[in-house]
C-alpha cells in the first residue's frame, strides 16, 4: 500500500470483546441493586401499555398498605408529571421522571431520582415505568422483581405478541377485572398465553377501582420482602 | 426506539477500544442480537446509520447476527419446541432461555497500521 517509504500493509486486527453492549446500564443497576438490598427496599419495576392501570394500582396499594408501609415511587412518563402528582396523592413519596423521548426508564435516571428522595426509609419502591410493552423490558433498573400490568381491555392475545416483555416477568397483574362483565373476553386465555411466554407464570386479578384482589397483591409483595 | 440507545452504548464501547489504539480505523463490528432481546434489526441499522456519522465507526460496517431462541429444561437439557408452554413435559420445571436473549459487540475489527 505505501509506496513511499516501504512500511507494511496496513493490518486487520480483530479485537474480541464479548460484552453485553448496555453493560453500562446493567453496571449501574447492579449499584443501585445493592442499595436496595442493605437498605432493605423492595424495589419493584412495574411495567405495561399507556393505560393499562399502572397508577391505579399503586393509589390502591397505598390506600391499602395505608400505615403499615412505607411506599415511594417514580413515575416515568414522556412528559408532565400527572402520575407522580396522583401517587402523592395516595399517600407515596413520589417523583416524576420525564424521558423526554426516551420510550423506557434507565438506570441513569432512576439513580439522579434517587438522590432527590428520603429513598432509604422506605418499605417499597416501585419504579413506574414509561406506557410501553416492548424497550423497558430490556433495562436492568436494580429491581427486586419485575411486574408487568395487563388490562383485560388489551387483548387475551397481548402476551403472545410481546414475549420479550412477559419473559421477564416475575408477575403479571391483571387490571381493570370489574370491567369483565361489560367484556368478552377470556381470562383463561389470557393464563395459556401466559404459559407459552413466561417460564414462571404468576398472575394476580386486580381491579384498581373496587379494590379486588388488591389483598392477594399485597401478600406478594409482602412475600417478597422477607 | 430504544435501538438509538443500544447504538449509543455501542459506539461508546468502540471509541474506547480506539482510545487504546491510537490511529486504528474501525472497519467492522459483529454484533449477535436474539430473537428475545426485544431489539429490531432495521430499526438498529437505521439508528447506527445515523448515530455513526462524526464518529469512530463512521466508516464501519454493521454485521448483525440473529440468535433464535432456544428455551430448555435446566435439569434434562430437553429443548422446548417452539411455542409450547415453557415448562419441560418430562421433568415438568419451568425453561431457561438458553439462547435469543443476547445483545453482544462480539468483535470489532480495525485497521492498524503496521509499520
Amino acid at each position: 500500500m505505501c509506496e513511499d517509504c516501504g512500511c507494511g500493509d496496513p493490518a486487520i486486527v480483530p479485537v474480541e470483546i464479548h460484552e453485553h453492549i448496555l453493560a453500562g446500564n446493567d453496571a449501574r443497576a447492579a449499584h443501585l441493586r445493592e442499595h436496595f438490598v442493605e437498605s432493605h427496599v423492595l424495589a419493584i419495576n412495574l411495567m405495561g401499555s399507556p393505560g393499562a392501570g399502572k397508577t391505579a394500582v399503586l393509589e390502591q396499594t397505598a390506600r391499602a398498605f395505608a400505615g403499615r408501609h412505607r411506599l415511594g415511587a417514580v413515575s416515568g412518563d414522556l412528559a408532565t408529571d400527572r402520575d407522580a402528582r396522583r401517587l402523592e396523592a395516595a399517600g407515596i413519596t413520589a417523583r416524576a421522571i420525564t424521558t423526554g423521548s426516551a420510550c423506557h426508564l434507565d438506570a441513569r435516571m432512576v439513580h439522579d431520582a434517587l438522590h432527590h428522595m428520603a429513598w432509604r426509609e422506605l418499605d417499597m419502591f416501585f419504579i413506574e415505568n414509561v406506557g410501553n410493552l416492548v424497550c423497558p423490558a430490556i433495562y436492568d433498573l436494580g429491581q427486586a422483581a419485575n411486574v408487568v400490568a395487563l388490562s383485560v381491555t388489551e387483548g387475551e392475545d397481548k402476551p403472545l405478541k410481546y414475549p420479550v416483555m412477559f419473559r421477564r416477568a416475575d408477575l403479571v397483574l391483571l387490571t381493570k377485572i370489574d370491567l369483565l362483565p361489560h367484556l368478552e373476553v377470556d381470562v383463561a386465555a389470557i393464563r395459556d398465553g401466559l404459559a407459552h411466554v413466561m417460564p414462571e407464570p404468576r398472575m394476580i386479578a386486580v381491579s384498581g377501582k373496587t379494590g379486588e384482589g388488591i389483598s392477594e397483591w399485597l401478600a406478594w409483595l409482602d412475600a417478597r420482602r422477607s | 426506539m430504544h435501538e438509538y440507545s443500544i447504538i449509543s452504548a455501542l459506539i461508546d464501547r468502540v471509541q474506547r477500544e480506539v482510545d487504546a489504539r491510537p490511529g486504528a480505523v474501525v472497519q467492522r463490528l459483529q454484533v449477535r442480537i436474539g430473537e428475545l432481546a426485544g431489539v429490531e434489526l432495521d430499526l438498529l441499522r437505521t439508528a447506527f446509520e445515523t448515530f455513526r456519522e462524526r464518529t469512530v465507526c463512521a466508516g464501519a460496517e454493521l454485521a448483525l447476527e440473529f440468535v433464535p431462541a432456544i428455551w430448555r429444561c435446566p435439569r434434562c437439557d430437553r429443548v422446548i419446541a417452539p411455542g409450547a408452554v415453557l415448562r419441560c413435559p418430562d421433568c415438568n420445571r419451568p425453561a431457561q432461555l438458553g439462547a435469543g436473549g443476547e445483545i453482544i459487540l462480539e468483535r470489532i475489527e480495525m485497521e492498524v497500521s503496521d509499520v
